[in-house]
């Protein structure tokens, strides 16, 4: 009695497909040209000084690896949860792991002082730098899910497809919990030193992750005139409101945690309440507009049922979580280094004061430029594979229409 | 097989001509670079501190060679180490003529401008000569001047020879 | 060997054991002289491991010269106008004077704070290239041949030691290599070491010595018989943040 689901390549051929195209090469030619500018003449451009090393270009970017590992969850809850309805939804989201992935590496790579030396990167390996793993982590990643999909694109290979999926999914969780070490690692910073770092990034990776994918899936079916079926989208709005709210709460336990232990008292107080543009990115963009207000429209029983609304959760999902990585990777570092406590510093070096950090234009450019990559990577790859199921009417993607099984899945992810 | 592969063969290696004969063709329009003379000799057989040709084709193996036993052991030998390459091969700014790596007079890029080879040296290395390099470090003459290999049995006759000759004054 | 002995050898030789020559008679002093100089064709070995005493009692008020002292022996800084297009944020210091205030005392003292040439390096460690690397000797350098600035070493070093170079140089001094998209911190005055093995003296103490403070002490803190080593196990010495369990090679008294 169930309908099979095909997937079938983009056909759309007219100004509205290649508008789009022309858009995202826009986007992306622009983000090459800023760093084109700021490689030529050095960072003196940005910015980035010696007390900010990462700037914005690393916002962009660690924001769009962890994105990218969550946005292979709906892939994973249909092969190694199995939970039927997300099936159909699985080749898009392995496909937007990867792309989300290489965006975010290109802003990475991109913004090394010495680009030119990529190869060097390449071919010197220091294995006790968790950054040298990470980039066998996103090598890895990327040739894994590359295998998912054909295992799932390949009527032959379907029976292979749930191992493979559980073997993406064991790597995901690895890769974000690496990225999140990056941080981890720094025992130094005050902002950084605390073990809740890691699992913190696997709920964000969760929460980023689907507000793209649920993004990239409206637009994707509507501008194809495909039906997307209510129910199916209902669980998806859902599944995200609790992966919000799980970050939330892990920010909670975060804060909490540090409040608990005395030397992290001054980077609470600072990011909590004295930290001028920080605090506000923190509690207006962060928790208001990244959290509380999606989660609002969310579970609002009216709001929660316009896909327009839908739509802007997700936006501000990804806003409140670009601001979120402002606020680690800025925020952490503009923070000074406690090295005598107990007394008050001062050098020509900043030492023990707040460090200044007005991001450039470029910077903005090409962190931009690493989401046209992604999404560019998505138009094009969606037109020349069947990426996209034909339907995903409720009839046939969701005949149970079951909102019970949403908080299992949830609980499960 | 063999009638299919036969013209094939010859049109692989109309090509392969076709290829080699733009090189020559080019050579034509592309004068040979014109290579700074060095400001000494190594000794009187020998310009450089390995025979010219062997420097022209593996001077960067020397260099990177010595680059990393400088870099990470702190070994600090002179005969391949790039400060000497520029002392003899580029005009001191004291000579009034400051050349520097983007131009063709310079001894390095002088050759690499023409073979088109990225030089990835000058972005962290000075390309001139220091203005107070000592003269005598610094100036080859003829005989083995400061290239040589100091090995520590070496180091010690000399010291000794000196403090005979000085116990001997 | 040559017959001669050049005078420009003669020097080299003096500048290192010149010293102990007029001195020896039997052949073995000799030997033991040269052996305290490597030899320029032998590698570093962990049998040294070279670092500083900071006496920041002897730190004169206001004083800078340590600094200045870096500056004109490794070329960075404003004194050379080395990055000129740099904002002061944005330019290298590879030592810098931190003035400290006591919060509850009042009590307000000075010191020079550089690479501490830890023997445990969060930047060595975290360095995805290895381009951070700490010598058998423990002086930790960046070889930037192979660094591609990605700077994960400033944001590990808990000492804010290293900076990152943001426009092209050109000038640089033969002793310190640097230049664009790459990171430098204090290499001890490597040079130096080198050369002139235990005898060497690193700039910021010449300086620092020139100007009559004398707060500096560099020597090798695996020989218990050097100067460092006597006056560490007479007056003990002090880690910045030795919390942290790095073992630096830089310790302090005063503090
Ligand atoms: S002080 Fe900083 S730069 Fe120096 S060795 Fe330690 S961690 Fe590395
Ligand atoms: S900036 Fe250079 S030295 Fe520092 S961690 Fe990166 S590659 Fe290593």
């Amino acid at each position: 009695m169930k309908k099979t689901i095909h997937f079938r390549e983009v056909t759309n051929n007219g100004t509205g497909y290649w508008g789009l195209i022309g858009i995202l090469g826009l986007i992306v030619a622009i983000g090459l040209g800023a760093t084109y500018y700021m490689e030529h003449h050095g960072h003196y451009v940005t910015g980035m000084n010696n007390q900010i090393v990462w700037g914005i270009p690393h916002v962009f970017a660690v924001f769009l690896i962890v994105a990218a590992s969550g946005a292979l969850n709906v892939a994973s809850i249909g092969s190694v949860f199995g939970k039927a309805p997300y099936k159909p939804l699985a080749p898009l989201s392995g496909l937007l792991a990867v792309t989300l992935l290489i965006g975010g590496l290109a802003i990475l790579v991109l913004d090394l002082g010495r680009p030119d030396r990529l190869i060097v990167a390449m071919t010197y390996y220091n294995f006790k730098s968790i950054f040298a793993w990470n980039i066998i982590l996103y090598n890895g990643f990327i040739a894994i899910v590359a295998v998912y999909l054909w295992m799932l694109m390949d009527p032959s290979k379907k029976q292979y497809s749930s191992t493979v999926g559980f073997f993406a999914f064991l790597w995901r969780l690895i890769l974000t919990t690496g990225t999140g070490s990056i941080f981890g690692f720094i025992v130094a910073r005050q902002a950084y030193d605390a073990a809740i770092m890691a699992p913190l990034f696997v709920v964000m990776s969760f929460s980023f992750g689907l507000a793209i994918y649920l993004l990239v899936l409206m637009a994707g079916m509507k501008w194809t005139g495909r039906p997307l079926g209510d129910a199916l989208l209902r669980r998806l709005k859902n599944l995200l409101g609790v992966f919000v709210g799980g970050v939330l709460y892990f920010v909670l336990a975060y804060h909490l945690t540090n409040l608990y232990a005395t030397e992290h008292h001054g980077y609470e107080h600072f990011l909590l309440l004295g930290g001028g543009i920080y605090t506000q990115l923190f509690w207006i963009g962060q928790i208001l507009i990244g959290s509380l207000i999606p989660l609002a429209m969310l579970y609002h029983p009216g709001l929660g049922r316009s896909r327009t609304a839908i739509g802007w959760a997700c936006a501000l999902v990804i806003l409140g979580g670009l601001t979120q990585m402002y606020t680690i990777i800025i925020g952490g570092q503009a923070y000074p280094l406690v090295l005598f406590p107990g007394m008050e510093v001062s050098s020509s070096f900043y030492d023990g004061v707040v460090a200044e950090y007005s991001p450039a234009l470029p910077e903005f450019l090409l962190g931009i430029g690493g989401f046209g990559i992604a999404l560019i990577a998505v138009a094009l790859a969606v037109k020349v594979l069947p990426f996209m199921p034909q339907t995903l009417e409720d009839a046939v993607a969701d005949p149970h229409h079951g909102g019970a099984t949403d908080a299992a899945a949830g609980k499960a992810a | 097989m063999t009638r299919l592969f036969k013209p094939l063969q010859s049109l692989v290696l109309a090509v392969g001509m076709a290829f080699l004969a733009i090189p020559l063709l080019a050579g034509a329009e592309v004068p040979r670079p014109d290579i700074p003379q060095a400001n000494a000799r190594y000794s009187e057989a020998q310009g450089c501190v390995e025979p010219t040709e062997e420097m022209r084709k593996n001077h960067m193996e020397y260099i990177l060679h010595q680059r990393d036993e400088t870099m990470r052991q702190g070994v600090r030998t002179k005969q391949y180490s790039l400060e000497e390459c520029i002392n003899c091969h580029v005009p001191k700014p004291e000579s009034g003529k400051i050349v520097r790596s983007d131009s063709k007079e310079h001894f390095c890029s002088s050759c690499h401008s023409y073979a088109a080879v990225k030089i990835d040296c000058f972005s962290c290395h000075r390309d001139t000569p220091m203005p107070d390099a000592e003269p005598g470090m610094h100036r080859l003459g003829g005989g083995k001047g400061h290239h040589f290999t100091e090995t520590e049995t070496e180091l010690t006759a000399d010291v000794l020879r000196a403090a005979t000759e000085e116990g001997l004054q | 060997m040559s017959e001669h002995v050049d005078t420009s050898r003669r020097r080299f030789i003096g500048g290192t054991a010149g010293a102990a020559a007029g001195m020896s008679i039997a052949p073995g002093v000799f030997l033991n002289q040269v052996a305290q100089a490597k030899p320029a064709d032998q590698p570093v070995t962990s049998e040294n491991r070279w670092g500083m005493l900071i006496d920041t009692n002897k730190c004169g008020d206001g004083c800078d010269a340590c600094v200045r002292g870096c500056m004109e022996e490794n070329g960075w800084g404003d004194i050379n106008d080395s990055e000129p297009h740099s904002a002061p944020e944005q330019k290298a210091q590879w030592i810098r004077i931190v003035e400290l205030r006591d919060t509850r005392t009042g009590y307000a003292h000075q010191l020079p704070l550089m690479c501490q040439h830890c023997k445990h390096p969060p930047c060595v460690d975290v360095c995805p290239t290895g381009a951070s690397m700490k010598r058998a000797d423990g002086i930790v350098l960046v070889d930037k041949h192979i660094c591609i600035g990605c700077r994960y070493c400033m944001m590990a070093c808990p000492y804010k030691a290293r900076s990152f170079i943001h426009e092209d140089l050109q000038d640089q001094l033969v002793v310190a290599p640097r230049g664009k998209g790459t990171v430098e911190s204090c290499t001890l005055c490597v040079h130096r070491v080198d050369r002139d093995g235990a005898d060497a003296v690193p700039a910021c103490a010449e300086a620092c010595a020139a100007e009559g403070h004398d707060a500096f002490v560099f020597g090798d803190l695996n020989d218990p018989n050097s100067e460092i080593s006597r006056q560490l196990a007479l007056h003990g010495g002090t880690e910045i943040r030795a919390d942290l369990g790095l073992d630096l090679g830089v310790r302090y008294r005063g503090i």
